[in-house]
């Protein structure tokens, strides 16, 4: 499992870049999220300019067998979206954290990154939740 | 394998039930696969030293019924068929010209042998595992592809329940699409057939949509999301709506249109002028009207709607060799995937009808097709001209098939009393009489109708002198321009050896139950027996029209209230309705009593409905249908309700608590103690308890679910009680409502009979639903009888548990109930194997195939899990050889743990292996005959997958939903 240092995690198993102002952010899912959710085949994507709350379902992704939201972990609004992606939903699974991004957003509360996890720290909760 | 031992009955006292399968009913040791010495081994296998113990265990005391079926004791199958052709005679062969979107056709008797009364057809069950489903997916794809030439669409599903569920399901999709718009007002033309506008009714109102009925006067203001057209109307007449629909398109309003695909042999197709979503029913193409059904509706829309559409669609991919391989596509746009946020509740299609349809098309091919539309338009100009002769006005000139003939209110009875007296069907209208002609009329049937209408008059010209003045009827505007059904499939099969062999050829790749046990947990694919198919395609059941004068169904309504009154019995239920034609359909119909039964009380504003998490998918889609607020009850890891989390929910909606959606036995396969209290609690909160059907083969004869305190039940009679799964449809899903309830089951606003006058409005086409196949479930339950049932009953527990207890040990079996047993189903966990093995659910279930076996149900109710049920129908050593395969599969898997097989190239991985394994380079570590003959008896009667594993992924990724040009396959 890839887990990359330097990103911020979230329990539902996204990963935000956060610029060093701590303003603008890209999220997308873990390699462990995308393993999971096996091959995707569909991206559903927000347009930018919609703002969202902590939790809110940003975009959904839809595998062969499953459809998953991707849920914000923090508020903002969406500045641009991976058009790639609409074409070539199968980025999500080869390279979940690079050309795989899903949204580039504005963050409007810098403090919302302080519940996020570090990469050893979400090393560690997906090992734990895997036994759970 | 365990041998079975030489039977001995002289040492066993406590068979009752075994001597009476001995001794009177042939047809219960037909239905029930093991031998009674199979039962007596069974028996020894789990302990036991009677059924009955294995019923005290296994099920709680508290929800078992102390008396027996209060229904007769089996019959023998040619009893079972006298009284059947008794019933059959008593309906009345008329000629029906009544139109309302059915037909007459001639079911092509090549068709009608190979399809419809082809168990290889009727007995296979829903294509999710594609690779031993290519045959009736190629059919399907036709039928797809069909539906696109002939509407001018762009992409269609498999097909829908009816044409009236089907505009209803429109109406929900174009809502979904518009939400931006924030409109809720759905324009219905007052042209579309009666029963569609009352199912589009019913569907609009929990969901605060509101249907505007427009004659002529269309006016878009902005209110509007959606509008519905029916072409030609229902009363006949062919309209040329484009300047309306560019008008719609304006005001940003989706353009539904109901259709009639003869018609668009000669008009041009609704996709040509603009439409964006167009439904039918594809019933007059080779199937029989059957008094309302099962028919497969259609479903066309423009690609970009594809991740809306409801029900199923197929779709082409390759498979791992890259040839072309067919599977349903985009299926996560299915309820089971969805839950409430599903755009439908829809599970279903009508596969089995939809093959005969598509199998029309393909046998006439496009000329046999614009032949037979060109012979019924000639006809109805014809009768047209005649009457005109007799002086007869007609109110439209632009017609088709159907004529409507102008006569003052006094004449028009006067005409309907003459025609009945020769049982002739013609529809009463407002302004006079509706006529409409199909495939089977004659000429004499021409001249039968000038005289009746005409009062013994015939027209002063011959027919051969009206046939040379006949004028065109259709608007030259609309005249069809557009090839179609240009592929080759549409081509090549006229002759009927051509089409045997194809039909053949097709049957040939699937595995139905001909040719194994098909093990689909929940799914319950036991015997449907000959005797209880043969009377579906009697002309007296098949033949009638479903808006037929009721007298001349007599034997038909006999039937059908014996059944209701079978199922009340069995159920506990004070009624039965019979008119939903799916399980789906079941449960919206239930739900939908239940908001009604609280409105009646003056507590509209009850509307949350507890769902466990352990439920269907379907259920929070239906809830969601229904208007209903879900609310999720935790389960504890068994599946079983969270007693605490129901209790603390039932406490905090006490004030809007509109009902609890509960499977028993439970979705995982246990008796839960608790019933009994759980219905009490929800009707201590002021709600009503709705029971999920789906699994009522463990209950049958032992316990009746009316009588503990449930109100409201959906059945499904393709499970329980014999209809087949017909490849994937039809489905009957009739629900059981408790007194209290019984006044609001859903009635039929033409046909008063049909339901009580204060039930809820109709939820399907027509008012009994899927009526043709009810005689099954009838013969069913007359066959097997009181004590048959119940032995099915026993039989189906005993079965799922000596597979859960050979296969304990080799693997985990979940979820166990009280002393270690199951109910009529075993789950089986695959978990750890991916961690052990790099073996997943779907390794396993492709390697079964390898053995010639259709997997269980795949990762539900749990994922990494495979859930099992065998049914009564069984043999003990069909249900051996699977167990030897999954035993035999788990030493494979073990050599993968040990390091001794390749974790990547095995044979699990590889599965499954076509004819292709015996020829050319073998690279595997592994030799051709382990990926091919792993166990001695599958040499001896092998089934060969046609593909190898299908790679979804790449076909949702690329969807293609229509035949593919033939290179793709060479």
């Amino acid at each position: 499992m890839n887990v990359p240092d330097g990103l911020l995690y979230s329990r539902e198993h996204e990963w935000l870049d956060v610029d060093d102002d701590h303003k603008i952010a890209k999220l997308g899912i873990t390699d462990y999220a995308q393993d999971q959710l096996g091959d995707v085949v569909f991206v559903d994507l927000p347009e930018p300019g919609d703002g969202f709350e902590v939790g809110a379902a940003l975009a959904s992704l839809e595998s062969v067998k499953a459809v998953s939201e991707v849920y914000s972990p923090v508020s903002g609004k969406v500045l641009q979206v991976n058009e790639m992606l609409a074409d070539s939903p199968e980025t999500i699974n080869e390279d979940p954290y690079i050309k795989g991004w899903i949204v580039e957003i504005a963050l409007s509360d810098a403090e919302e990154l302080d519940d996020l996890m570090s990469a050893s720290q979400y090393e560690n909760y997906v090992e734990e939740e895997a036994e759970g | 394998m365990p041998q079975s031992t030489v039977p001995n009955h002289s040492n066993t006292s406590s068979q009752a039930n075994l001597e009476a399968l001995d001794e009177s009913a042939e047809f219960i040791r037909r239905h029930i696969g093991p031998r009674p010495y199979e039962i007596a081994d069974m028996r020894q296998t789990l302990g036991l030293s009677s059924l009955e113990q294995l019923i005290e265990q296994a099920i709680p005391q508290s929800i078992r019924s102390s008396d027996p079926l209060k229904l007769p004791s089996s019959r023998p199958e040619a009893e079972t068929l006298r009284v059947l052709r008794r019933l059959a005679s008593a309906n009345l062969l008329a000629k029906s010209w009544l139109g309302l979107g059915y037909a007459n056709t001639h079911t092509p008797t090549v068709l009608l042998r190979n399809i419809l009364e082809n168990p290889g057809f009727y007995t296979a069950y829903t294509p999710y595992q594609a690779e031993i489903s290519q045959g009736r997916l190629e059919a399907l794809l036709n039928f797809q592809t069909m539906i696109i030439d002939l509407t001018g669409m762009e992409i269609a599903n498999a097909s829908l329940l009816d044409e009236a569920t089907a505009a209803a399901e429109a109406m929900s999709m174009c809502h979904g699409l518009q939400a931006k718009l924030g409109r809720n007002v759905f324009a219905v033309s007052t042209h579309c057939h009666p029963q569609t506008i009352e199912v589009v009714q019913t569907r609009v109102r929990p969901l605060g949509i509101e249907v505007s009925l427009v004659q002529d006067e269309w006016s878009f203001d902005g209110t509007c999301f959606g509008m519905l057209l029916q072409y030609p109307t229902t009363t006949g007449a062919v309209h040329d709506y484009r300047q309306l629909v560019a008008r719609a398109h304006q005001d940003q309003v989706l353009v539904t249109v109901a259709t009639d695909l003869l018609s668009l042999m000669l008009l041009e197709p609704p996709g040509a002028w603009g439409a964006d979503v167009v439904v039918g029913n594809s019933q007059r193409f080779g199937v029989p009207l059957g008094f309302g059904g099962p028919h497969a509706a259609f479903f066309a829309t423009r690609e970009a709607h594809k991740r809306l559409i409801p029900g199923r669609m197929v779709g082409v991919s390759k498979d791992a060799h890259g040839k072309p391989a067919l599977r349903l596509a985009l299926q996560t746009r299915e309820q089971h995937i969805r839950r409430e946020k599903a755009t439908s509740n829809i599970c279903t299609a009508q596969v089995l009808l939809a093959v005969l349809a598509s199998m029309y098309a393909v046998y006439h091919g496009p000329d046999g097709l614009r032949r037979i539309a060109r012979r019924v338009h000639r006809m109805a100009r014809l009768l047209a001209a005649g009457l005109r002769e007799l002086k007869y006005q007609l109110v439209h000139d632009h017609f088709f098939d159907t004529i409507y003939l102008a006569v003052p209110e006094g004449d028009r009875e006067e005409i309907l009393e003459r025609a009945g007296g020769r049982s002739i069907n013609l529809r009463r209208l407002p302004q006079g009489v509706g006529i409409a002609l199909d495939e089977t009329t004659t000429r004499q049937d021409l001249e039968e109708l000038w005289e009746v209408i005409g009062d013994a008059a015939s027209p002063a010209v011959s027919l051969e002198e009206l046939d040379r003045q006949l004028q065109e009827t259709l608007p030259e505007s609309l005249s069809r321009t557009s090839d179609f059904l240009t592929h080759p499939v549409f081509h090549r099969y006229h002759s009927e050896t051509e089409m045997l062999r194809y039909l053949n050829r097709l049957q040939e790749r699937d595995l139905s139950l001909t040719k194994s046990m098909i093990p689909l947990g929940s799914c319950t694919m036991k015997l449907n027996a000959t005797t209880e198919m043969l009377p579906i395609s009697w002309p007296e059941f098949s033949g009638i029209h479903p808006f037929a004068p009721l007298p001349q169904a007599r034997g038909y309504l006999e039937m059908i209230h014996q059944l209701e009154a079978m199922l009340a019995e069995i159920t506990g239920f004070a009624g039965v309705s019979l008119q939903p034609n799916a399980g789906s359909q079941g449960e919206y119909a239930g739900l939908l009593i239940i908001r009604h039964y609280h409105e009646s009380r003056g507590e509209g504003g009850r509307d949350v409905c507890l769902i466990p998490s352990s439920a269907h998918g379907t259920n929070p889609a239906s809830a969601t249908m229904a208007g209903l607020r879900v609310v999720v009850v935790r389960c504890d890891e068994a599946g079983n309700i969270d007693l605490e989390d129901l209790r603390a929910k039932a406490e905090k909606h006490r004030q809007e608590l509109a009902a609890l959606m509960i499977t028993y036995p439970s979705t995982h396969g246990v008796f839960e103690e608790g019933l009994v209290q759980i219905c009490e609690l929800i009707h201590e909160h002021g709600g009503q308890v709705y029971l999920d059907g789906a699994n009522l083969n463990a209950l049958v004869g032992l316990c009746r679910p009316g009588r503990l305190g449930v109100d409201v039940a959906h059945l499904n009679l393709h499970k329980t009680f014999c209809i087949p799964h017909g490849g994937g449809g039809p489905g009957v899903g009739p629900i059981g409502v408790a007194r209290h309830l019984a006044p609001l089951m859903p009635r039929h606003s033409m046909v008063p009979e049909a339901g009580p006058e204060t039930g809820i409005s109709a939820v399907s086409a027509a008012p009994w639903g899927s009526a043709s196949i009810l005689p099954i479930s009838w013969s069913y339950i007359t066959l097997m009888g009181r004590e048959g049932l119940e032995q099915a009953t026993l039989v189906a527990i005993l079965n799922a548990n000596y597979i859960a207890r050979r296969l304990d040990g080799h693997y985990q079996i979940l979820y166990k109930g009280r002393n270690n047993l199951v109910a009529h189903e075993c789950i089986v966990d695959l978990r750890p194997l991916k961690h052990s093995a790099g073996i997943e659910v779907d390794d396993v279930a492709k390697r079964l195939m390898d053995y010639g076996f259709h997997a269980p149900t795949m990762s539900w109710p749990v994922a990494g899990t495979l859930m099992i049920e065998p049914t009564e129908s069984e043999s003990k050593e069909e249900l051996d050889r699977f167990c030897d395969a999954m035993i035999s599969i788990r030493e494979e898997i073990r050599r993968v743990e040990e390091g001794a097989a390749d974790r990547e190239d095995n044979p699990l991985k590889n599965a499954p292996h076509t004819l292709d394994a015996l020829v050319g380079d073998w690279k595997h570590p592994y030799s051709r005959q382990e990926a091919v003959f792993p166990l001695p008896w599958v040499r001896e009667h092998k089934f060969w997958p046609s593909v190898g594993r299908i790679d979804n992924a790449f076909g949702d990724r690329n969807l293609v939903c229509a035949c593919p040009p033939v290179e793709d396959y060479l």
